[in-house]
């Protein structure tokens, strides 16, 4: 196949392995092949150092102690590890007992902090889920406004990951703290992108993945705060009592060397590349409003990743725009593509209409992303977007002055 | 989803989109049949315009549709296929011939469920103008303002 490949703008759904980061990998496939926790002889010592390189690798990108990274195989292991075993840790009432506390998160959380909530729900204890206002922000008045006695758990994402608007987690850490609450973040999406101070941010379980951040999938890192308070988890896998007893199982010592590489790259590039992005996205957002009419960026106009930008595009579906922009790999906010006909549930917790939210595509830029390959974007989206309003029998009625929430659909 | 050639082909040269007016001049207008089925929430909205012969014979035939690629292939492909038919006999056309003729995975079946639908929805809407009785369809009117 000489097909040209498809511009690549989805890296909020997963990067490309930064070269680097493969080659410090390698080594550790064929020669360094030992298992850390092999105590008695140089294969495992070796192993074992490259663990522990990348333990402080991974804790220097976010202001945290070595000793306070536990590996897991991605962060929805480190958010089920961090909700699960923090709830079941600080539980108040004994298991199969209501009232075994209070947790608080929100609705448009990934399903990966949302699941595991539910779960907590069946085993008795109480969760908040805060519905976001139209700008998607979750607030520290809000947390605080669903506080209770008896809360034991906030688990607030830092940026989210359909629409990259940026939670208040500094703010919400230091109210966590002056309560004693324990306070998660899922920082898939900021941790290394956007400067992160677990200390200065106040945040107790922090989670992040490595192949968000130009890494190899299958390995993450959940930051268990070890003082001030010192976080104790209920682990999800019993064995060999690895990784302080918090997550069993032999080491990914190949994968673990490679997120730490990453986690370096991003802390030394870091500055530059989220200026050089927030450039791009902008100019994506602009031209692409300016182009067209009923064009709507979704979630908070200032407080969003750099990278990301969500785009409603008005009496156009989804499915079919994803199908005129074959060039650009890129998400679609309608679920269709996924078999079942419910859109975003991130974007319908923000109020945003049915049909806007069957409508949006996420942008996502990467370090690889180019100046020209958005300015071959933004033309593709025109053309299909322009392509479908023409057999668009909504954006006639819209032309037409006619308001489409007046109209009495026939559903099926 | 990878889609069928013939599913690409409408997408990329829909045939027959257009309309026969505005939505109040074709209100008014008693040689044409509107269906417009479908709601903007469920992400699929079609609206088929059939323009009739006294002698019951569909003319021409135009289609909008906001909907996925199966959805306006399914819409596109039905103004083909009921062009010059009588109205009986473009009220026989079932969504299974659809499917069959677009390759649509099960996922999609409704897509060609919505064009069978506008098909007898804008037929319905012809009748309705013009004193017609129904010849044997029980299915509703277009959507009303």
């Amino acid at each position: 196949m000489a097909a040209k490949r498809p511009i690549y703008m989805d890296n909020a759904s997963t990067t490309r392995c930064d070269p680097r980061v493969v080659e410090a990998m390698l080594p550790y496939f064929t020669e360094k092949y030992g298992n850390s926790s092999s105590r008695n002889h140089a294969f495992g010592w070796e192993a074992e150092d490259a663990v522990e390189h990348a333990r402080e690798q991974a804790a220097a990108l976010i202001g945290a102690n070595p000793k306070e990274i536990v590996w897991t195989s991605g962060a929805t292991e480190g958010n089920n590890l961090a909700i699960k075993g923090a709830a079941r840790m600080y539980a108040k009432g004994p298991d199969g007992t209501t009232g075994r506390g209070h947790v608080i998160t929100a609705a448009h959380e990934h399903k990966a902090v949302l699941d595991p909530c539910k779960r907590l729900q069946r085993e008795g204890f109480d969760v908040t889920f805060l519905d976001p206002p139209a700008d998607g922000v979750i607030t520290a008045k809000a947390v605080e406004a669903a506080m209770r006695p008896d809360t034991i758990l906030v688990s607030i994402m830092w940026a989210n990951n359909e629409i990259g608007t940026i939670n208040e987690v500094p703010e919400i850490g230091r109210l966590c703290h002056d309560r004693e609450v324990i306070l998660h973040t899922d920082a898939t999406q900021w941790v290394g992108k956007m400067p992160t101070d677990v200390e200065r941010d106040h945040v107790d379980l922090l989670s992040w993945s490595g192949h968000k951040i130009y890494g190899p999938k299958g390995v993450g890192a959940l930051y268990v705060r070890r003082r001030k308070p010192r976080v104790r988890l209920e682990a999800l896998l019993d064995g060999g009592g690895h990784e302080r007893g918090m997550r069993s199982g032999t080491l990914d010592v190949t994968g673990i060397v490679g997120f730490g590489k990453a986690c370096e790259l991003c802390k030394t590039g870091m500055d530059g590349e989220g200026a050089r992005l927030l450039a791009l996205r902008r100019r994506l957002e602009v031209e692409l409003a300016k182009r067209l009419d009923v064009v709507k960026v979704n979630g908070h106009a200032e407080r969003r990743l750099p990278h990301l930008a969500n785009i409603s595009f008005g009496f156009v579906e989804g499915e079919s725009l994803m199908m005129g922009i074959k060039n650009i790999a890129c998400s679609s906010g309608s679920a269709c593509t996924s078999a079942s006909l419910e859109p975003s549930y991130v974007l319908k917790s923000l109020g945003v209409g049915d049909d806007l939210a069957h409508s949006s595509l996420r942008l996502s830029l990467g370090r690889w992303s180019t100046d020209a390959e958005v300015t071959e974007a933004i033309d593709s989206i025109v053309k299909a977007v322009n392509h479908l309003r023409a057999m668009s029998p909504l954006y006639d009625l819209h032309r037409e002055g006619i308001d489409l929430s007046t109209i009495q659909w026939q559903a099926h | 989803m990878a889609y069928s050639d013939k599913v690409v082909d409408h997408y990329q040269n829909p045939r027959n989109v257009g309309s026969f007016g505005t939505s109040k001049e074709v209100k008014e207008r008693r040689d044409v049949g509107v269906g417009i089925v479908g709601a903007p929430e469920c992400g699929d909205v079609m609206q088929l315009q059939i323009k009739v012969t006294p002698q019951g014979v569909i003319e021409d035939a135009k289609f909008k549709c906001f909907g996925c690629g199966s959805a306006i292939a399914s819409s596109s492909l039905a103004t083909e296929w009921i062009k010059g038919r009588t109205l009986d006999e473009a009220e026989g056309i079932r969504n299974t011939q659809i499917v069959e003729e677009l390759s649509l995975p099960p996922v999609k079946i409704h897509c060609s469920v919505l064009a069978e639908d506008s098909i007898r929805s804008a037929i319905a809407d012809y009748r309705r103008k013009n004193g017609l009785a129904a010849a044997s369809s029980p299915t509703a009117g277009a959507a009303s303002h």
